[in-house]
């Protein structure tokens, strides 16, 4: 009955959407005030059904309802509650609903906070939105129904894989779709503004902060993805240049260009049509990304040629909205008047290499993960390539170190015309502090690769232009204590953001050098009482012991690691079976220091012909390794406490209207 | 606002935790590997750069597949057998296609792949020229200010001239005047100074 409920709430979804685009569209276009006004309660009504959609699903899978095809499918009925609930987005109905659920939940935060917004401008994006509601409704209501019941009911559910009970999996989908589905609020709102013929400062000051959130959310997600990954394969690899996990990069590297450009617009009134254009790609990108993991392309082109409903469906989406933006696009930018001139060196001039590199990355990103499917189309898989991470890592590699090493000058610019030897004259502490460090790492590490220590200068030169350019803001050391602190207290918070944002990038980059650099890794057999070297360590398999947990059984090895010092440290890899599944699972101990993670692994064991036990141990150490975690939360810190920023409130009464002349509440003329 | 402290302090706990559990991907078993440290060396780095013919994107030194298995035993008997690192990458090639490099070599089924980026970055770097000389310029022609009056121009100079006479400011009249007659710098080293009060 209440599948039934979900089901009838999510067929009025999307009538309601249908209605979205087409009312409030017309009520701009006539002036309508009733109309356009009409559009705001829809956004909140399809919200609160696809809400109620989603809970009645969730509910199937919490009282383990196996009527419902999809919970007989991915639940069961010994699942951990948790994993029960994450078992509703496991699956690609469930997880297109999550999809629609978080658009419509991000429509309704533009009709319920908008309240500021010019009407005409609200109800376009409300309309845009529902566009795209409209046809992920059709998706999920034609190809891909979670609401499906079987008859008879069967016992018990098949879908208990313990391989995807981990909380790490659990929160990784919601986190990512907050993300990439966020850039459709940047995207609705470039495409309403290309209607209404209009974009001013006003325009930037209001995408700035969903693309931010948006942004937010995809690096917190891709970060704890790429965390869930190291943990859970149990080899320590973290980032695999995997067609998955480039599907929701190449929004973020987008979304990060769209957030640099859309600054300018709001600061300078200046690089409007090509921050139109970001938000166009960036969420076609996000489009990109569900049509290849969803469609099924991925694992083959050709089983995907033999099923196609979904993956055409998808695929025909994502041509007309994309299709569709680029041509309006190419009619309608000609119009769009820039603003202010600035010289090639300024911080705009900045912010234009900055969105160069980084939509040549993304470029280069798109190339390599549709280069082989293409190919293999064309040709009907008689020629057929592989692009693994060392074409990434040659391709990417060059176009971050330029966009890294601009990163500490860009913020010393000032607007319009820098400087170039002034800046240059206050980075020559962050110069120092890079040779210093590259000088350091090579003492240190002197038998790693060559290129390592010059990527730990790296890292050092932006940590340190960044705090350079943060404490000239507050002039430390250079006034007295309480001029600095009145002047910290004064800084607006989306700056003090981009300073921590920009260090947990360094902070980043240095655990991406240190884990990809110096690894060092045993691969052994050891009998209880044996003893190996691992670099500084001593390793001992102590004792292997059997127990038995809440559904699984386990061997649990207890390593005992001496360094040189004497101290000790005693770490407790396992190996789970699952009787009811039939699976077994490992589960790496790690050990996480400041510098370095200790990541040990119980392999399976043989006996040998004289009779003793061995086991398979696998140790790392992945120095450096939790930075690149570290980083990523810094980088979300920094995005967190610059929307915090009362700016960049959405509906937060305006202050200083008399200086931002776009946002006056009279319409400005179409220049 | 919440929210987000939500979403913060999940991933925060996530940090902490020590114990997690994982899938069983063992790729390199102990029996496999030489008793050579240089060689074995080799056949690791080797391992890194060859795909799992079957696997989804995995390398034969991540899989744990058999037949990734059976990949690292031929690639250390080819090194056992004394060839060279290109000649094992031979070797797997005629045997297993091209499909087993995860670095794609470069043909003509791989000319795009390879040669885009770079000209992809000749293209955005001559757009971006291109937004500094031209459409910079006609914008700045379009909507810039109107040319300055002899009058104008003679107060200009009169004030340039107050500002270098000024302590404690060691600037140039002719820097002040460049900076002047070309605000944006964008006509930087094209025909000098003439050419803006013309405009």
């Amino acid at each position: 009955m209440i599948a039934e409920i979900g089901q009838f709430a999510l067929v009025l979804a999307l009538i309601i959407a249908g209605v979205q685009v087409v009312v409030p569209m017309v009520g701009a276009a006539r002036g309508d005030g009733t109309l356009m006004a009409f559009g705001s309660r829809m956004a909140v009504a399809q919200a609160v059904l696809l809400i109620l959609a989603f809970a009645a699903l969730t509910h199937g899978f919490v009282v383990s309802d196996f009527s419902l095809a999809l919970v007989f499918q991915n639940s069961h009925s010994l699942k951990p509650m948790l994993y029960k609930v994450s078992g509703v987005w496991g699956n690609h109905e469930g997880s297109m609903l999550m999809w629609v659920l978080i658009l419509a939940v991000y429509g309704a935060a533009v009709a319920v906070f908008g309240r500021n917004l010019p009407p005409t401008l609200k109800a376009r994006v409300l309309s845009v939105q529902a566009m795209i509601g409209v046809a992920f409704l059709a998706f999920i209501v034609f190809t891909s129904n979670p609401f499906l019941r079987l008859n008879p009911a069967p016992p018990d559910g098949t879908g208990l894989n313990p391989l995807l009970q981990d909380p790490g999996l659990a929160f990784h989908p919601p986190l990512l779709y907050l993300g990439y589905v966020g850039f459709s609020m940047a995207f609705s709102f470039a495409v309403a503004a290309l209607i209404e013929g209009r974009i001013d400062a006003a325009w930037g000051r209001w995408v700035r902060p969903w693309t931010l959130a948006a942004w937010v959310f995809l690096t917190g997600g891709i970060a704890l993805g790429s965390w869930w990954a190291y943990y859970e394969l149990g080899w320590g690899g973290w980032w695999f240049w995997d067609p998955v996990e480039n599907a929701s990069f190449m929004p973020w590297l987008f979304g990060t260009a769209l957030l640099h450009s859309s600054i300018v617009v709001e600061k300078r009134d200046s690089l409007k049509s090509w921050t139109i254009l970001l938000a166009i790609l960036t969420f076609s990108m996000s489009l990109l990304g569900t049509f290849l993991v969803r469609s099924g392309v991925l694992t083959s082109v050709h089983t995907f040629a033999s099923d196609p409903a979904r993956g055409i469906f998808i695929l025909m989406i994502l041509l007309v909205t994309v299709g569709g933006a680029l041509s309006l696009f190419a009619w309608r930018a000609p119009t769009i008047r820039g603003g202010g001139l600035f010289a090639p060196v300024s911080r705009e001039g900045a912010l234009v290499l900055n969105n160069m590199l980084l939509t040549l990355a993304s470029a280069t990103v798109l190339l390599g993960t549709l280069y082989p499917l293409i190919l293999d189309a064309a040709s009907s898989g008689a020629s057929r390539v592989s692009v693994g991470p060392p074409y990434f890592n040659a391709t990417f590699a060059p176009i971050m170190v330029p966009l890294v090493a601009a990163m500490a000058i860009g913020p010393l610019l000032a607007w319009k015309r820098g400087n170039l030897r002034a800046a240059a004259r206050k980075l020559m502490l962050a110069a120092a502090a890079a040779i210093a460090a590259i000088a350091a790492t090579f003492i240190a590490v002197p038998d790693g690769p060559a290129l390592a220590p010059f990527a730990i200068g790296l890292a050092a030169w932006i940590a340190t232009g960044t705090l350079v350019e943060w404490s000239a803001r507050i002039k430390l050391f250079a006034a007295p204590a309480a001029e600095s602190w009145r002047r910290l207290t004064g800084l607006p918070r989306a700056a003090s953001g981009m300073t921590l944002a920009h260090l947990g990038l360094a902070i980043m980059i240095a655990g991406i050098t240190g884990a990809s650099a110096w690894r060092s890794e045993l691969i052994t057999t050891l009998a209880v009482g044996e003893t190996a070297q691992v670099k500084n360590y001593a390793l001992t398999l102590q004792a292997v012991e059997n127990g038995r947990g809440p559904n699984y059984n386990f061997e649990r090895g207890t390593f005992l690691l001496t360094d040189r010092n004497g101290a000790t440290i005693v770490m407790y890899p396992e190996r789970r079976f699952f009787p009811v599944a039939g699976q077994s699972t490992t589960e790496a101990a790690i050990k996480t220091t400041l510098m370095a993670d200790l990541y040990a692994v119980l392999g399976t064991s043989r006996t040998t012909p004289e009779g003793t036990e061995q086991w398979t141990v696998r140790f790392f150490i992945n120095p450096m390794v939790p930075w690149i975690w570290l980083g990523a939360l810094v980088m979300v810190g920094g995005g967190l406490l610059s929307l915090s920023d009362r700016r960049h409130r959405v509906g937060a009464p305006r202050r200083k209207q008399q200086h931002a002349p776009g946002v006056s509440g009279a319409p400005a003329p179409a220049e | 606002m919440r929210r987000f402290l939500a979403v913060f302090t999940i991933l925060a706990a996530f940090a902490t935790s020590a114990l997690v559990s994982g899938t069983p991907a063992l790729a390199v078993e102990p029996d496999e590997m030489l008793d050579d440290p240089a060689l074995e060396a080799r056949a690791r780095e080797l391992s890194k750069v060859l795909r799992c013919v079957v696997c989804q994107n995995q390398s034969i030194d991540d899989s744990a597949a058999d037949i990734a298995r059976d990949m690292r035993l031929l690639v250390r008997e080819r090194l056992v057998a004394g060839d060279t690192d290109s000649q094992t990458i031979d070797h797997m090639v005629a045997r297993y296609g091209d499909y087993v490099l995860l670095r794609p070599p470069f043909q003509t089924n791989t000319l795009a792949l390879w040669v885009g980026p770079p000209l992809m970055a000749v293209v955005v770097a001559t757009l971006a020229l291109l937004f500094f000389r031209v459409y910079q310029r006609e914008q700045g022609a379009r909507t810039g200010p109107e040319p300055l009056t002899p009058t104008d121009r003679a107060q200009l100079d009169a004030f340039v001239e107050k500002l270098a006479a000024e302590p404690g400011r060691p600037r140039r009249k002719n820097s002040l005047r460049a900076e002047i007659n070309h605000p944006f710098g964008a006509q930087e080293g094209d025909g000098g100074e003439s050419d803006n009060r013309t405009t």
